[in-house]
């Protein structure tokens, strides 16, 4: 066994560790700054590990570092600085314990580096178990605030039903195949196509990651946990937790079971289609900055189930491309929301007035990430909806189906220009005049946690072709359907 | 690098650099847009100058790879379609920056969006690669609503708003989902427009999907050109909309659509093209009649010029449907012709409302007396409205009539009443309420264009139509060799398909092309000739 294929995951595990073994000896007024090292460790271990090309299985092939886990740790760690950045930000809204938000902001990051690697169901239950015990805890860290306990709550028992259905599912798996290595599983997935009870088991294992990606049916959560949750941790949650989900969906779906996937292709267009009107529909009313982004969140889940149900390597790809871009717009747009709103209760998109004279910087970042959510170019969201649907028109010929699901992803499209705009017209022309008109001081850190942002909005969306490469190579990994 | 990158080029790294001027410059904010927008209008008319006739293929080229496994890259390029367009566009551009000068709040954010949708549209014009052709016009789609929302006037301006966004997306989108689904289904594996052309026409697409993508493209540019009855945004969008915006929309973003047409899908679907034409013949009756009338009814002036806009691009439409050589030459003329005029009379119309504070022409009157050069101005561009000889916008109508007659003599009749009748009636009759009769005593103080910069933008656009419609040679000569290929490649493609299955070679297809073109050039310059 390579015990070296698990370094990384071994030194974030102690990352964590000494994060909360220094608790102990810092003084409090101190603390916050653990944030900083906390992320420049989790620097040094991305730029250590960028040479690093080992490939390979470990734990009998529980354990896989190929391809798609690198491509995917690295996405895990760069969240992770980001949301830790934010985090230090948050900090004076955490009444105590804030050196034990950083370290398990670092473990809910080791549960998704294990998610990436995940070859096996036990693996997968195991991890995700891992992101999200924590995230309960960090959910409803505001323990002074009614909204976060509830927050947290709903989180925890919705949960817990998800990974009992998971678990059950796995249970069924493997009681009709005796297999839970995905790769093994593979092999014999194809005789038990018509075996009742392996799909079940299948059905409830995709019921449980459908929970982590917010997916329609299984979104209800997502906006009351949005807009509950600290902020630093709505914005983990939208970009690893739901990242993690969907590489856990890309392995069950196309390693372990591509014989049963390629039947698969209706209903996985009717739930991407759905979950991408719920999304954009719900939320067109929504007053609540938090809240509205949790909708927005639902709906990029079905923008990025497109590329799973055109059921090629162009959609994997774009799948990847797309999770890139979402990660630097979601994490710029919730960083601007930390910092303007940290002391508001409301969260209310109207105290974005008179933004942009408080904060030129804030506003134009905020309005850079709305235009990119929207999906309009030059900004990293339109070339991977481009992607994506292009991924689904190619299989245009196969199934109809698909034709009409690329017209749905449009009308998502067009509902959504409506919402975004109007975060958009309330920082630059509400029509209430804003109540506080001080300026917004931003400390250095959070000036270079939004300048990454913006650049790499920028980047992903103006020269995508290195993003495209990374994300083609990383899915060769993966097995395809048909 | 071709002068074409400098042109779009410029007025996009002016908005950047305005991002970093601070609001209360409010002299250098202007001036740096009014420079960038001097500058590539300058560099246009360069490039005008030294097209080379005649030239086969593409000229000012530029291709820089940009996502090589999808075959995307930055690739721009003139021919005879779009050297005009471009000239067009950037003149229309620095009119419309000269005439920004009404716009009294937030002039920094305005002078942004107005130098990225004129970047914006300018590059979709000179892109040769389907990619960048609809992410340039998207680039400049969107500043058109925020400035409509913002700066826009009158009461209704949440409605349009609300509604042009909601149109134009739909028709963006759906072109785009017809673009991704050209590319998907040629196999071609690029978005080169030139190799794509190359590619169909070696190996042309099944017919059912040309059948099923090209309505897609027919109905999604249809759109954006206020096609009917899908114009409804048109009248009042231009009515709420800042003139600057209303000037660059209805003048050169809208051509985006007819150019994409002519230039996508005409050539790479011909088959469908012939079926589909038939329909778009009727359909553009609508515009030319319906909308016709429907400008007659109208009491605000601004409304009244919008809807005669959606009329003219009936003209446009019927060009295209013709599919030959003169009637796609004279479609694009009247695409250059409308550019100029469109832009001239929403300028005006935008300096008597800025003056008198409403357009409803009731209330207006005598104007003439007060405002002898804007007045005149008016008056000149109603007349090139109504299609008098002199205007380019002649020339290009006469053109289409001349096209479309062998084709469709019933719809080119009705046609040519709507033009001839429907178009003077309702044009005459504004100019008459707005410019003659009683002055009302409310307006016997307001002042005339003054000084020189403020004639400007007006002179520029009317000396361009004026040039353009005398000497309309400087166009049709380079137009025509271009239209010729295109209306060759929509012919070669029925006779493909009706010999499609036994299979010749590649090259000899090549050349029964190039000898179709040839022969048609002949043609066309004898019946040019004769029609002039």
């Amino acid at each position: 066994m390579n015990l070296s294929l698990i370094s990384l995951e071994i030194w974030v595990i102690a990352l964590g560790l000494v994060l909360l073994l220094a608790d102990l000896w810092l003084p409090a007024e101190r603390k916050r700054f653990l944030g900083y090292a906390a992320a420049a460790a989790l620097a040094t271990l991305l730029v250590a590990n960028l040479g690093d090309g080992a490939t390979g299985t470990a734990f009998n092939g529980m354990f896989v570092e190929d391809g798609l886990a690198v491509f995917f740790k690295r996405f895990f760690i760069v969240a992770a600085i980001l949301v830790l950045f934010m985090s230090v930000e948050f900090s004076d809204r955490i009444a105590s314990g804030i050196s034990e938000y950083y370290s398990l902001v670092v473990f809910a990051l080791s549960g998704m580096l294990f998610a990436a690697s995940a070859n096996n169901f036990a693996m997968l239950f195991v991890s995700i178990e891992l992101i999200t015990v924590t995230f309960y805890v960090l959910t409803s860290f505001q323990r002074g605030r009614l909204v976060s306990l509830e927050a947290g709550v709903k989180y925890l028992i919705l949960g817990a039903l998800s990974s009992a259905f998971m678990v059950y599912g796995i249970a069924l798996v493997w009681g009709t195949t005796g297999k839970l290595n995905f790769n093994e599983l593979a092999m014999v997935a194809s005789q038990f196509a018509d075996n009742k009870i392996f799909l079940l088991g299948v059905v409830l294992v995709l019921v449980g990651l459908g929970f982590k990606i917010a997916a329609f049916p299984f979104q209800i959560w997502a906006p009351d946990v949005y807009q509950g949750a600290p902020t630093p941790t709505t914005a983990f949650l939208a970009v690893g937790s739901k990242a993690a989900g969907f590489v856990l969906l890309l392995r069950v779906l196309f390693t372990a079971i591509p014989g049963v996937t390629a039947h698969w292709a209706n209903p996985l267009i009717i739930i991407s289609g759905i979950t991408i009107l719920y999304g954009n529909l719900c939320a067109v009313p929504q007053q609540n900055l938090k809240r509205l982004l949790g909708y927005s969140s639902i709906a990029h889940a079905g923008y990025l189930l497109l590329g799973v149900a055109a059921l090629s390597a162009s959609g994997q790809a774009a799948i990847l491309y797309y999770l890139s871009g979402y990660l630097f717009t979601v994490l710029g747009a919730f960083t601007v929301i930390c910092l303007v709103m940290r002391h508001l209760d409301r969260e209310d998109i109207s105290a974005l007035a008179g933004l942009n004279q408080r904060s030129p910087l804030l506003a134009t970042t905020l309005t850079l990430a709305m235009v990119s959510l929207a999906g309009i170019p030059p900004m990293a969201g339109f070339f991977g909806k481009f992607l994506l649907l292009k991924a689904v028109i190619e299989q245009g010929a196969t199934n109809p189906g698909y034709y009409c699901l690329a017209f749905t992803a449009l009308a998502g499209v067009v509902i959504s220009l409506y919402y975004y705009f109007g975060v958009i017209r309330a920082i630059y022309w509400s029509k209430d005049a804003p109540a506080d008109l001080s300026p917004i001081l931003l400390s250095g850190p959070a000036k270079v946690a939004i300048a990454i942002c913006i650049a790499g909005m920028f980047w992903i969306g103006l020269f995508p072709n290195t993003m495209l490469n990374l994300a083609t190579e990383a899915v060769k990994a993966l097995a395809l359907a048909r | 690098m071709s002068p074409l990158t400098y042109i779009f080029g410029w007025p996009l790294l002016a908005a950047l650099a305005l991002v970093f001027v601070p609001r209360n410059y409010r002299v250098i904010i202007r001036a740096v847009a009014l420079l960038a927008t001097f500058i590539s209008m300058l560099l246009a008319v360069k490039m005008f100058c030294q097209f080379v006739t005649g030239h086969a293929g593409y000229q000012f080229e530029q291709q820089i790879p940009w996502v090589e496994s999808l075959g995307i890259s930055y690739h721009v390029g003139v021919d005879g379609l779009n050297v005009g367009l471009i000239l067009m566009g950037a003149v229309v551009a620095f009119a419309a920056a000269c005439c920004s000068f009404e716009i009294k709040s937030r002039e920094k954010e305005f002078y942004i969006l107005l130098l990225v949708m004129t970047g914006g549209i300018l590059g979709a014009f000179a892109s040769l690669d389907l990619f960048f052709f609809y992410f340039l016009h998207e680039l400049a789609l969107v500043p058109t609503f925020i400035m409509i929302g913002v700066w826009g006037r009158g009461e209704r301006k949440n409605y349009a708003t609300f509604q042009i966004t909601l149109y134009l997306s739909i028709g963006a989108l759906i072109a785009l989902i017809g673009l991704i689904a050209l590319y998907v289904q040629s196999g071609a594996n690029t978005f080169d427009i030139p190799k794509l052309t190359e590619y169909v026409q070696a190996h042309p697409l099944a017919a059912h999907s040309q059948n099923f993508i090209f309505p897609l493209l027919l109905f999604g540019f249809g759109i954006l050109v206020s096609l009917w009855p899908f114009h409804t945004w048109a009248p009042l969008g231009y009515g709420s909309a800042p003139s600057p915006t209303a000037m660059l929309h209805a003048g050169v973003l809208k051509k985006f659509g007819l150019y994409g047409l002519i230039r996508v899908a005409l050539p790479l679907m011909p088959q469908a093209a012939q079926h589909w034409m038939q329909i778009l013949a009727w359909l553009c009756l609508g515009n030319i009649l319906y909308v016709g009338w429907v400008a007659m009814r109208q009491k605000d002036l601004n409304l009244l010029i919008g809807n005669s806009s959606v009329a003219h691009m009936g003209f446009i439409f019927l060009g295209i449907a013709s599919l030959n050589l003169i009637g796609v030459t004279g479609a694009v003329v009247i695409m250059i012709a409308h550019g100029f005029l469109a832009a001239l009379t929403f300028a005006l119309s935008g300096y008597i409302y800025q003056q008198t504070g409403t357009l409803e022409m009731k209330e207006l009157g005598g104007l003439l007396r007060k405002l002898p050069f804007i007045g005149t101005a008016l008056l000149m561009a109603a007349l090139a409205g109504c299609g008098l000889p002199g205007f380019a916008n002649f020339v290009g109508e006469v053109t289409v009539f001349f096209g479309a007659w062998k084709v469709f003599p019933l719809v080119t009749g009705l046609a040519l009443w709507g033009a001839l009748m429907i178009g003077a009636l309702y044009l005459l009759r504004a100019m008459r309420n707005v410019l003659h009769g009683p002055l009302p005593e409310k307006w016997s103080g307001i002042p005339d264009a003054s000084s020189v910069w403020r004639k400007l933008p007006y002179a520029l656009l009317l000396a361009s139509l004026l040039v353009f419609g005398c000497f309309p040679r400087l166009l049709t000569e380079k137009i025509t060799p271009d239209a010729a290929k295109i209306v060759s490649l929509t012919d070669t493609g029925t006779n493909v398909v009706e010999a499609d299955k036994p299979r010749s070679s590649p090259a000899v297809r090549d050349q029964s092309a190039q000898y179709s073109v040839t022969e048609s050039q002949s043609r066309l310059t004898s019946a040019a000739t004769e029609s002039k």
